[in-house]
């Protein structure tokens, strides 16, 4: 299965204050194990922009599309037989980048 | 009820679970499983009266409901649902043998996915009292409180969330499976709990059916980890507490506390069992965790025939050992209470006070500072922590305890 691993950023205290090298060496062990599929670091939610195309005449506007206190920082996608396995390389994704992380199973990978 | 009728409960007592769990291992489904499991039941109930019991009724359950199961798949598939099959959870055949000297039994599986730290507490007691302990629907709603609707609701979301986000249906890895057996354990020490002082006002104040179900499912587990030494301690915890259940409440529904209790009316078997399980973990030598503690502040409490010889000191060394591991306001309170008897009301109440602030809401905060304050002679303090811990208490005994002991204090302080 695969797996979106959610690094969940707090706007209240945005310093990166991982362990530097900590994100790069989990990423090199994600693709040793062969658990890779995707994954980076998001820039602040400020930079996003919202596209609108649902009537066929795109509008583009400033700003996340949701404002709250926590926001999408990065994200992986990992290969991962099941729930138990997923939750393990949260584990270290979480310790890695000294953040929170979401796990959510993708329905399918185009 | 009839021979028959008991044959057919006590069989769904014996079998559930298993006829759950092996047809959820096949099929790799527990909503398919649980429903065959009905089936293959109801199936029963109308059959057994007129073919006999089967001689294996264990064996015939689960062929019955597997053919259920098999009927379901084929149906659906013919309806092109691929859906569920794309979901089924993946069978761990290989996987590492025998972590904690777990018995291999497929009931095993079934008690760690619905216990799986990835769903609600509420879901997980829920889903555990569904697929292991067979109770209905209908009987785990009224246990909480819940309307059916909502609960079904509860359990169908559970087993969906399972099949999607791949929770696994297999025993965890050596390494995790502490942690993961705490997770099974609390759902039973919960379920336990409820029924041992029932939170809402609206049920009995003790209720016999959940003690007796959380016993009955801790009995189990202990089976199936037999080397595992918190769930020998959860339930001796269980039983010795489940041994006073009857001196706990008076005839006029008003809570006995453990000094005043009759000490003859205790289950001496329950106590005896509780006992050799606690002489059991002494014996292996290993660092108990906090249900063993538990137990053994337990054991002092029933090994004494009178409230008086109660060997407070042991009782409060054992409280320092579980504030070691588990440094809670709440085990706090609780060594206070042993402290008072050992080291008087005054020394208690200043450890007490210090709780003030994280346990304000709690109702056992306020009835045990009303009691200190009692007898130190402080009548309209403890009337006023009377008055706080009746607020706040939900249990009809505990309320019932509680203002007749307000009522007690002369008046007018």
């Amino acid at each position: 299965m695969h797996y979106l691993l959610t690094v969940i950023g707090d706007t209240t205290n945005e310093v990166d204050d991982s362990e530097p090298g900590a994100v790069d060496a989990f990423n090199e062990q994600l693709k040793t194990d062969g658990r890779w599929v995707f994954g980076g670091g998001l820039t602040s939610p400020d930079h996003a922009t919202v596209t609108d195309n649902r009537s066929g005449a795109p509008v583009f506007s400033d700003g996340p599309f949701v404002e709250s206190k926590e926001y999408l920082a990065g994200f992986w996608v990992v290969e991962a037989d099941d729930l138990d396995a997923a939750l393990q390389l949260s584990a270290g994704a979480s310790k890695a980048c000294n953040r929170k992380i979401e796990v959510r199973p993708f329905d399918g990978l185009a | 009820m009839t021979d028959l009728d008991e044959i057919i409960t006590r069989v769904h007592r014996d079998e559930w679970a298993r006829v759950v769990a092996t047809i959820a291992r096949r099929f790799g489904d527990l909503d398919i499983a649980e429903d065959a499991a009905a089936e293959a039941f109801a199936i029963a109930v109308e059959r057994w009266p007129a073919d006999g019991v089967p001689p294996n009724p264990g064996a015939w359950l689960t062929t019955t409901a597997g053919h259920k199961a098999l009927d379901r798949v084929r149906r659906e598939s013919k309806r092109g649902d691929k859906q569920k099959q794309a979901h089924m959870f993946t069978e761990q055949t290989s996987g590492p043998p025998d972590p904690l000297g777990a018995v291999d039994d497929e009931r095993l599986r079934l008690v760690f996915t619905c216990a799986h730290p990835a769903l609600a507490m509420e879901a997980r007691v829920a889903l555990t009292l569904r697929m292991v302990g067979g109770l209905t629907v209908a009987e785990i709603a009224r246990a909480f409180l819940v309307q059916e609707t909502t609960m079904g609701q509860r359990i169908t979301r559970a087993k969906a969330k399972i099949k999607a986000a791949g929770i696994p249906y297999r025993v965890p890895e050596v390494e995790d499976l502490p942690a993961r057996v705490d997770g099974v354990l609390a759902v039973l020490y919960l379920v336990f709990n409820e029924g041992y002082l029932a939170s809402s006002a609206e049920t009995d104040p003790i209720r016999a059916d959940l003690t007796g179900e959380a016993v009955r499912l801790t009995r189990l587990v202990r089976e199936l980890l037999p080397e595992d030494g918190e769930v020998a301690g959860l339930l001796a915890l269980m039983l010795l507490i489940e041994a006073r259940r009857s001196a706990r409440v008076s005839t006029h529904g008003e809570l006995v506390t453990l000094d005043q209790q009759d000490r003859g009316a205790w289950d001496r078997t329950l106590i005896d069992e509780g006992h050799a399980l606690v002489r059991e973990r002494l014996r292996s030598g290993e660092p108990p965790g906090r249900y063993q503690v538990l137990a053994a502040i337990n054991a002092v409490h029933t090994d004494a025939r009178d409230a008086r010889d109660t060997e407070w000191s042991q009782v409060v060394a054992l409280y320092d050992q579980l504030v070691r591991l588990d440094p809670s306001p709440v085990v706090t309170l609780n060594r206070a209470i042993a402290v008072a008897e050992l080291d008087g009301p005054h020394v208690a109440l200043a450890q007490v006070d210090a709780l003030a602030e994280p346990l304000d809401g709690y109702h056992a905060f306020h009835a045990t500072r009303a009691d200190l304050l009692r007898r130190l002679g402080r009548s309209a303090d403890a009337r006023a922590a009377y008055d706080r811990a009746i607020d706040l208490a939900g249990n009809t005994a505990e309320s019932a305890y509680l203002t007749r002991r307000r009522d007690e204090l002369g008046a007018g302080q």
